[in-house]
């Protein structure tokens, strides 16, 4: 009989997941019935709360705060021990004393996005109206909504301008869509591995995922919760995909090649005999531990929908005019899931807008993931790009 | 069609050793307080030595070496090449556009020459003059093609395609009605020749031209 296996069940975090949602082991923003957060749907999100992290310390003049925007499936904590999961923050080789983004110098803020699970509202957040999980009912998010929500987090911090905005991915959209929309609190803006719009091949990965998520018995219509169950198997599936895209052929060649896992002959069954099926099963059942599988849903949309342009008659150049905004933008030659074509895009159209900006293509055959790992050459730059636009604000 | 003649009047740049030559002259030639494009700005020595004067300047640069130099110098320079990216730049964007020993290299000079008269109110362009006595008398006599201390690359792996004399030059900005404002050749150790020479010397003599450019008048 062929041995069948797919994503082993993880040990059952429901409790854990839901408890992060609502009351997470971090910074709480809450905002009532006379603050709602008007989304672009047209419905008004009210109450609703985001959760977010700190690190370094605010100036007197306000002056140094720089926002870290999370991708997919970040979340909040980019320098610290992620409270689910044990290990270190995501992005602890960026935000540090001493690091490109230098605590000791700026005061970093990194809130996960609405529609997030890590305490920001969301699908996993409960429906104050009902008492019950939001799940489906919970309005479908833009990523201009996202930055809507960080925009009452920052005014409610006191902070008026923005040393920096920061990010990569999804982070490097939201980046963008905050110097878009508000350039003047915006000071400088710094876009990794992005695009000012999500692309056809992205949106059909997406939709690969989605469908994963929603193929799995266990999914129940988005209301799992209920069931006590989550849909593993889905999400992990989804996961193992949208992986397989943040990688390169030469990344993975160099990591598994034809490897065999644990053994020397084929098993002539589906068990995972190559290296690189058993990192991808680990992938993917190590995200549904820690992810809801509706947040899924939710933001991949939300990227699906990103389209900077569209709301300036498609013309790029016209969302960025004028702007005093200082930007620099970095791709990686190997990212094939934000290629460098879409950086390049968004430097014409802010050269044409005469906008201050600086765009390096970093060597590397790591993938789009490379932006989160140990890239010397790229932390050189996103240190003298904060350190040249800091003394242009005055910052020592 | 105008008829222009050289010499032109110059600038004298301060000898201050650390700079290139021509980048001190070419800056020289810049009004402070400007917003400058430098294309082809190699490691980005010239920007830095433009920002020490206040000068708003952003760069292009063509290999990626290069590019991450220059950002990580904390320099406003992006990854492009002169033949294709000038287009999407608009028009009267700078006060200066810059083509500091590049001109050769590209493939299309003179639509180059005609974008950067688009793009900036005022141009500044440098490059190895052919008709330099070396080069000459390396044809003339060795029978190969010139190789120079600035030039030292055989002609099968030259990045540069369009070479031209100073005199070739002239007739190029003839053609296309750009004014030359200024205009500089420097001997082979960097030196300014002197102004009061006929045209012919320095074609000879000049080792590479430095030309300070402005749309002419219609009609004119």
């Amino acid at each position: 009989m062929v041995n069948l296996q797919s994503i082993p069940s993880p040990p059952v975090h429901g409790e854990e997941r839901a408890h992060e949602a609502d009351r997470p082991t971090s910074l709480l923003a809450a905002f009532g019935a006379d603050q709602p957060l008007k989304l672009d749907c047209g419905i008004d999100l009210s109450p609703f709360q985001i959760a977010y992290q700190t690190y370094g310390e605010l100036n007197a003049d306000r002056s140094n705060a720089i926002l870290v925007c999370h991708a997919l499936t970040g979340d909040q904590h980019v320098a610290n021990v992620h409270p689910m999961t044990g290990k270190s923050g995501w992005w602890e080789t960026m935000v540090g004393p001493g690091r490109p983004l230098d605590t000791d110098k700026y005061f970093i803020i990194c809130s996960n996005v609405i529609g997030g699970c890590m305490g920001s509202t969301g699908p996993a957040s409960t429906n104050p109206a009902t008492g019950k999980v939001w799940g489906l009912d919970f309005p479908i998010i833009t990523l201009p909504d996202m930055v809507r929500a960080q925009t009452m987090l920052i005014d409610r911090l006191g902070i008026d301008t923005l040393f920096c905005v920061v990010g990569g991915s999804m982070g490097g959209m939201q980046a963008l869509q905050w110097t878009a929309a508000y350039p003047k609190r915006v000071f400088s803006t710094l876009a990794i591995a992005c695009s000012t719009r999500h692309s056809a091949q992205n949106i059909a990965f997406h939709e690969l995922g989605r469908q994963a998520v929603m193929a799995d018995p266990e999914w129940h219509h988005g209301r799992y919760f209920e069931q006590g169950t989550h849909p593993h198997r889905g999400l992990g599936v989804a996961r193992m995909a949208a992986h397989i895209t943040y990688l390169s052929d030469a990344a993975l060649h160099r990591k598994f090649g034809r490897r065999m896992q644990d053994r020397d002959l084929p098993t002539f069954s589906f068990d995972a005999d190559f290296q690189v099926e058993s990192y991808l099963r680990y992938q993917g059942s190590s995200f549904v531990e820690r992810f809801d599988a509706n947040s899924y849903l939710y933001l991949t949309r939300a990227m699906d929908y990103f389209d900077i342009a569209a709301d300036h008659d498609g013309v790029l150049a016209q969302a960025f005019r004028g702007i005093q905004t200082r930007f620099c933008v970095v791709s990686f030659t190997s990212d094939w899931l934000f290629p460098t074509a879409e950086s390049r895009a968004l430097v014409h159209a802010l050269n044409a807008s005469s906008a201050r900006v600086s765009f390096a293509e970093i060597e590397t055959d790591r993938g789009h993931d490379a932006f989160l790992l140990d890239v010397p050459e790229f932390f050189d730059i996103a240190r003298a790009f904060l350190q040249s636009a800091g003394k242009a604000r005055g910052l020592t | 069609m105008q008829q222009q003649t050289l010499p032109l009047p110059g600038v004298v740049a301060p000898d201050t050793g650390h700079y290139r030559g021509d980048h001190l002259l070419v800056a020289e030639m810049v009004e402070r307080g400007s917003k400058v494009l430098d294309v082809g700005c190699g490691e980005g020595d010239l920007l830095q030595l433009l920002e020490t004067r206040g000068i708003d300047g952003r760069g292009i640069e063509l290999s990626r070496e290069g590019v991450n130099r220059c950002v990580a110098k904390g320099l406003a320079v992006v990854q492009g090449d002169a033949d294709t990216d000038l287009i999407n730049y608009p028009d009267d964007a700078f006060d200066y556009v810059i083509l500091s020993q590049t001109l050769q290299a590209t493939r299309q000079p003179r639509v180059v020459l005609e974008n950067l008269l688009r793009i900036g109110r005022r141009a500044i362009v440098s490059f190895p003059n052919f008709g330099f006595w070396k080069m000459r008398i390396q044809l003339l006599v060795g029978g190969h093609m010139p190789r120079t201390e600035n030039l030292p690359a055989t002609w099968y792996d030259t990045p540069n395609i369009h070479f031209c004399t100073i005199k070739d030059f002239v007739q190029l900005c003839d053609e296309i009605n750009v004014k030359m404002e200024r205009a500089v050749a420097l001997d082979m150790y960097g030196r300014p020749l002197r102004v009061n020479l006929p045209w012919w010397f320095w074609n000879m003599f000049g080792e590479q031209g430095v030309f300070l450019l402005s749309r002419a008048e219609k009609g004119k």
